[in-house]
């Protein structure tokens, strides 16, 4: 047994720390550590710089601009991104559509999209989930019928995560209703400026706008459009479902947040006593820290896995479900950590009217917010479904 | 044994639950919960007439109440009607201008037309009453406040505020004045989960000194407000998981309601059995009060309710997916709510910590 990187792996995380040392913009970071939303700006000028260093595409081959990474680097070099503050990129066209194109794309497909969402021309969303259509995506509704050599798009997509700054959205849409409702599904590509196209916003818990919904209303999508062959959506789908997806543990945003915590309690006081010293605020801490080295252990075993070949859908599915418990434990520790100091809406005060930290001023609602961790990207209910299912079968 | 409500605070439970659900819907709710002056008059003078603020106090204070169980039954149905109006506040303050003889000023805030709030705890003092460092000092015949109020609920536009504060040049154990106040400036904003909250800077500023020793007094009201927490909360889980159960019912994916499923089912269970616990503890608490049982039973319910509260809260947006994650949703208000009761009156762990103060050491009744 060896839990050692190489001396490879080692020095390749030495280089990720030096350049985000040097290149991770202070405000961006600060914007990131205390919780606040990014501008579109913000995460445009972050990719950029990625770009320039050629370190944007995580998970994509040379050849069409990634870094060429083993699977042991992408999890160092997310890590240390979370361990900077550095924005969490939206991964709708790094890790979702340009892993899908790579795969299923034609060559004209690759040649002007992917250049595209390396340089930032475009921001792409992800039009999967329907309200009729969420943890059953295969009965969604929005459907493109062919009419010459277009595909008119009628229906509604939600929950579509920053549409507000996207130009460009991937659909499943259905083509047919014959056969299994798998069957029926395509892969199209929509240009939200496209007329009978409207995004409207959705409030969220926290107050928040980072999620909308669309409406296609006759929408004519060219026929060149479609990735893949017609009815192969599903294929496509839950081929971006089991590829090996990156950070899905989340170990570089928890171990931030679990130092962010003790940062914290030295610096609050509560009943006479610092939160630090309170051995109740501690042993919590502990136990949560406890669960962290574990799962950051099991991450890694998987990462061996992939790494010989061997990464499973059920392995992504237990990652998922500890990661996101561990690090709602840790957003409830650190909202609890400030007391009634965490019930005014921090927004609505300036600076030098709070009693706490700038950085943790947001903790309640950011809270809030994260409860959406175990919701989507399948939700947990869903993965404990797919590794019962590997478990029980006949 | 009868865990029945009396006749009396059955039409009160019931007056006040339809007053709400006639009255009160979600967008009313929202559209004062989180604005300025986060209140709404008519509500208020509507809440006042059917006797609510009332049946804070006892008889011979100007009330017709004044019992745990009065401020348990009406906070209950506040909790399942989430009503965000300044209730807290005010029954943290009435009872202690009550108790103090202030007759005149207890009855203008009995029938809605003056409010009150108590500023009790500081920025680093959530429970612990010995640690307030806000002084008062008597120059002449004039006392000036000094030090910063926090967490002070109802503050916004309340026409009375109480200030707890340590008499100054008393030395450490000094005892705690209590003083009045009118409409001071104050550090304004919207709660997470709605109503309004505010610090007060009190720089020198000239006081009226209603008592120069209300240690107790405070205390036995921060119990009270305590308990009307608890029997918010409640409520408050009550509706949730009802209507955590009416969406399961609707909602279909793969063909069938979400509510077939039994691992959904056994979640909403659990959720359940909690529900049962924190009623019980509640029950306990509002038994307790006025006993010597009070402020120890106090903190288990506050403690109980504070874990189960959000755990309860968790469950149910989770159970919804999607759409438990959306403003829109009166769902998330309430588990907002729920979390945010934790961070009143002092949390788990702060009430966890002081049930040990009060009893330190000893093993739990039937072990002993
Ligand atoms: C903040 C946020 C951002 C999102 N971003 C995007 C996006 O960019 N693009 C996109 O396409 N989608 C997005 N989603 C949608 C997300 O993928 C769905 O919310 C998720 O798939 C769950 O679907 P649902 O909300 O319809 O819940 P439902 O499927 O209705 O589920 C409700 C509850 O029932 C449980 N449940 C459902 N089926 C079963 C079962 N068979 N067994 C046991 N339990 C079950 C669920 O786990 C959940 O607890 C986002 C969601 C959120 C909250």
């Amino acid at each position: 047994m060896d839990l050692e990187f190489t001396d490879e792996e080692r020095a390749f995380r030495e280089d990720v720390r030096k350049f985000l040392q040097r290149e991770l913009p202070r405000d961006i970071a600060g914007k990131v550590a205390a919780g606040k939303d990014l501008e579109r700006d913000d995460i445009l000028r972050w990719q950029a710089i990625l770009h320039a260093r050629g370190w944007l595409a995580a998970t994509w081959p040379k050849e069409h601009g990634g870094p060429g990474w083993s699977a042991v680097e992408r999890h160092i070099f997310s890590e240390e991104c979370a361990l900077h503050s550095a924005p969490r990129l939206p991964p709708f066209g790094l890790n979702m559509l340009g892993p899908v194109l790579i795969r299923f794309g034609n060559d004209q497909q690759k040649r002007e999209i992917l250049p595209r969402i390396l340089d930032g021309s475009d921001w792409w969303c992800q039009g999967y989930s329907e309200p009729g259509a969420g943890s059953d995506l295969a009965s969604l509704r929005t459907r493109a019928v062919r009419d010459g050599d277009h595909y008119v798009v009628n229906g509604q997509k939600t929950w579509t995560t920053l549409g507000q700054y996207a130009n460009k959205i991937f659909c499943l849409v259905r083509t047919s209703t014959q056969g299994k409702p798998q069957e029926g599904i395509s892969f199209l590509l929509v240009d939200l400026d496209a007329p009978g196209v409207e995004m409207r916003p959705i409030r969220l818990i926290d107050g928040g706008h980072e999620v909308n919904e669309v409406f296609f209303t006759d929408v004519r999508v060219p026929v060149a459009n479609l990735v893949g062959e017609e009815n192969q959506g599903w294929t496509i789908a839950k081929y971006l479902l089991t590829h090996e997806r990156t950070n899905i543990a989340g170990i570089g945003y928890a171990t931030k947040e679990l130092e962010r915590f003790h940062r914290l309690a030295r610096e609050i006081t509560r009943d006479g006593r610092r939160l630090s010293d309170s051995p109740l605020h501690a042993a919590r801490a502990a136990e949560i820290e406890a669960e962290l080295e574990a799962l950051r252990i099991t991450n890694l075993r998987m990462l061996a896995n992939a790494r010989d070949g061997a990464a499973g859908g059920v392995e992504s599915s237990l990652l998922k479900l500890k990661g996101t418990q561990v690090r709602q434990m840790l957003q409830n520790l650190y909202r609890s950590a400030l007391g009634s100091q965490a019930a005014p809406i921090a927004d609505e005060l300036s600076e030098n009217e709070l009693t706490v930290p700038v950085d943790a001023a947001r903790a309640a609602p950011v809270y809030f917010n994260h409860r959406k961790l175990s919701i989507f990207g399948g939700s947990n209910e869903i993965q404990r479904n797919i590794v019962a299912k590997e478990l029980f079968k006949e | 044994m009868d865990f029945n409500l009396s006749e009396d605070h059955q039409l009160l439970s019931d007056s006040l639950r339809r007053f709400l659900a006639e009255n009160y819907d979600i967008e009313t709710r929202n559209r004062t919960a989180y604005a300025a002056p986060f209140h709404a008059p008519e509500t208020w003078s509507a809440l006042a007439e059917l006797g609510v603020i009332g049946a804070f106090v006892p008889e011979g204070q100007g009330g017709y109440g004044g019992t745990a169980d009065d401020v348990a039954v009406i906070f209950e149905e506040l909790g399942r009607g989430l009503c965000s109006e300044p209730m807290l506040g005010t029954l943290l303050g009435l009872r202690l201008l009550a108790a103090l003889g202030q007759t005149d000023l207890a009855a203008r805030v009995i029938d809605g037309e003056t409010r009150v709030a108590l500023a009790v705890s500081e920025p680093q003092v959530a429970c612990d009453l010995s640690c307030l460092q806000a002084t008062a000092r008597c120059e002449g015949d004039v006392w000036r406040l000094s030090g910063r109020k926090s967490a002070v609920y109802g503050a916004p536009g309340a026409d009375l505020v109480l200030v707890v504060a340590r008499l100054a040049d008393a030395g450490e154990n000094a005892a705690l004045g209590l003083f009045l106040i009118h409409a001071p400036e104050s550090i304004a904003a919207p709660m997470i989960d709605g109503g309004g909250i505010a610090d007060i800077v009190l720089d020198g500023l000239q006081a009226e000194c209603l008592s120069t020793d209300c240690a107790e007094l405070v205390e036995d009201a921060l119990d009270l407000g305590r308990i009307a927490l608890c029997a918010e909360a409640v409520g408050a889980m009550s509706h949730l998981i009802e209507i955590t159960i009416d969406y399961l019912r609707q909602r279909k994916q793969f063909g069938r309601t979400l509510a077939s499923f039994q691992a959904l089912q056994h979640r909403v269970v659990d959720m359940v059995v909690e529900r049962e616990q924190c009623r019980s503890i509640t029950i306990a608490a509002v038994a307790a009060y006025g006993t010597p049982a009070q402020a120890r039973t106090v903190s288990m319910a506050k403690n109980l309710i504070g874990r189960m509260g959000s755990w309860i809260a968790e469950e149910a947006i989770q159970l919804h997916g999607g759409i438990g994650m959306t403003w829109e949703y009166p769902g998330s208000h309430y588990a907002k709510r729920l979390v945010m009761i934790d961070h009143q009156l002092g949390d788990r762990n702060d009430h966890v910590l002081r049930m040990i103060r009060l009893k330190p050491g000893a093993p739990p009744a039937e072990a002993a």
